[in-house]
């Protein structure tokens, strides 16, 4: 099972601030094993999603040289307190996951 | 209905409950998730050179625009974790690459921007080494485009 994904939302007038810290190796391929110098297989996240209330805001394909853990922040549209955001996320392996976080009361 | 087990009729019945099958399946997905739009192009992130990686991402006849801000650090010490971030000033504005021209395979990632977010995103990304920073916008169907160069001390990519 993937671990979480951290997402921190901060409204601003009607723009929801975006913060996601997803925990993911985003392993390259060309780094070894210290232990037996065995490379370390390619795993990374290749698409990206955000909606707001359901509908789609974004969608990114990410290559490999996106950071381990990757970090993103994103202003949100249209924003109200109550509303809903969800990321997911697939990588190269097929495994996938998805958190959502509510906008909070203006700031 | 007599129904035998191999009868035209049984196998009319049987491949007409599968496609009904497909479409109720497809259906229920749909409701429970939008469905994806982004096709993960394999043959751009696999390039290796610069220009034919922007090429085989689709851009076309770039002009270099003010109405791209990067920010990034000029001097980076740890090339696996180079911060990022992209404002486009641009009106329309739906998409937001980044390239790093000397990674080993130069096409980082694609921001499609939907109408409800900010033309603007922040990440970290990994850079081999010292290296101009591209980012291309794709606004009104033609592309834009500006540079940043970013002195990396440890490289990132085998990290």
């Amino acid at each position: 099972m993937p671990e979480p994904i951290r997402i921190k939302v901060r409204l601003d007038g009607d723009v929801a601030d975006v913060r996601a810290l997803i925990s993911h190796p985003m392993e390259t391929g060309l780094r070894k094993d210290p232990a037996n110098g065995q490379a370390i297989a390619l795993h990374f996240i290749k698409t990206v999603m955000i909606t707001h209330n359901g509908v789609v805001v974004m969608e990114a394909q990410w290559a490999q040289a996106m950071s381990r853990n990757p970090y993103l922040n994103v202003r949100v549209r249209n924003a109200n307190p109550g509303d809903e955001i969800e990321i997911s996320w697939v990588d190269n392996r097929g495994e996938s996951n998805a958190a959502k976080a509510k906008v909070p009361a203006r700031a | 209905m007599q129904v035998t087990p191999h009868s035209p009729k049984r196998r009319a019945l049987v491949s007409g409950l599968a496609r009904l099958g497909i479409w109720v399946g497809a259906g229920t997905l749909s409701l429970l998730r939008p469905l994806w739009a982004v096709v993960w192009n394999q043959a751009a992130f696999e390039t290796m050179k610069i220009d034919a990686a922007i090429q085989a991402a689709g851009i076309r006849q770039a002009q270099l625009s003010d109405d791209i801000l990067i920010n990034a650090p000029e001097i980076a010490e740890n090339g696996a974790q180079v911060p990022i971030d992209v404002t486009s000033r641009i009106p329309g504005t739906e998409h937001i690459y980044i390239f790093a021209d000397k990674n080993v395979q130069p096409y980082v990632a694609d921001f499609v921007i939907g109408k409800g977010l900010e033309p603007y995103v922040a990440t970290r990304i990994k850079m081999g080494e010292t290296s101009p920073l591209r980012v291309y916008v794709l606004a009104g169907g033609r592309y834009f485009y500006a540079t940043r160069e970013v002195q990396v001390t440890i490289g990132g990519c085998a990290s």
